[in-house]
């Protein structure tokens, strides 16, 4: 049982970020694929901020690994990360419309199932899986807002990661270049950073500002 | 002349296929506009880069 209602939760948002805003914010569908370090932390701020609709997807199951930078807890383990993460979200968020999918995106489901969502945001880990769903998205569904991510790892700057705009619906941000494979660690504050960037850019693209 | 990524380059009469290979990415970790538009990744090995087109090549890393 939530501790205030629907009208209060909303009264709230919208006393801090204005009723034009909120307005928008409320309207809005985004398809989280991939509920990691990127996916989880997009997520926990697009839900703070209000977004109406959320569609989270992720194959996986939470792991002793994940602990050090994605928003899951301990005694989640080795549960899906899209059932766990649709309950810290309704925590934050208790009005949240949340769809939870614990599959694993391919070539083949994507059109349909990303269908509905306006803004899509890729937040995946592996490099083939990013290009994966940024060329499936870009070939199939040109209407569609993109936001995607590259390089968050390891200790350099923080001021490293940027946003860009790639072309007119299809956004990137990260450092462009720190690779896992190399050997690099990622750590809670600079993947949470590039997160934050991700979560922005949609939140702008929500409010009519699509310059990155 | 062409632009990749902003940057001048000559390689007008490639085949996007052949550019990739010639700047060393792996096509399984890229994404690629022209001029603004994706190239679809069946038609890389018949999509031939003209003089003036603005090429951008979007290559991932893994991390997240």
């Amino acid at each position: 049982m939530a501790a205030i209602t629907k009208e209060e939760f909303r009264a709230a948002l919208a006393a801090r970020h204005g009723e034009e805003l909120q307005r928008k914010f409320d309207a809005a569908s985004v398809a989280i694929c991939g509920l990691g370090g990127l996916g989880s932390n997009v997520a926990v701020s697009l839900v703070r901020a209000g977004v109406g609709r959320l569609c989270i997807i992720d194959f996986d199951t939470v792991d002793t690994s994940n602990l050090n930078r994605q928003q899951y807890f301990p005694d989640q383990l080795g549960r899906p990360k899209a059932e766990a993460l649709r309950e810290n979200l309704l925590r934050i968020a208790p009005y949240c419309q949340i769809e939870a999918h614990a599959l694993r995106l391919t070539d083949e489901n994507i059109p349909e199932l990303l269908a509905p969502y306006p803004i899509i945001c890729e937040a995946f880990d592996r490099a083939d899986q990013k290009a994966m769903l940024v060329n499936r998205v870009l070939e199939t569904m040109p209407e569609k807002y993109l936001v995607a991510a590259s390089g968050m790892a390891g200790v350099s700057s923080a001021n490293e990661i940027q946003t860009r705009r790639v072309s007119k619906r299809f956004w990137l941000c990260g450092d462009g270049h720190s690779d896992v494979a190399e050997g690099l660690p990622l750590i809670s504050a600079r993947v949470a950073a590039c997160a934050a960037h991700e979560a922005h850019m949609i939140l702008r693209i929500i409010a009519g500002e699509l310059e990155a | 002349m062409i632009k990749v990524n902003g940057q001048e380059y000559a390689a007008e009469g490639l085949t996007v296929a052949e550019l990739l290979e010639r700047k060393g990415y792996d096509r399984t970790r890229v994404a690629v506009e022209l001029n603004e538009e994706i190239v679809f990744k069946a038609q890389y090995d018949q999509t031939v880069i003209k003089d003036g087109d603005s090429v951008e090549v979007v290559s991932f890393v893994g991390g997240g």
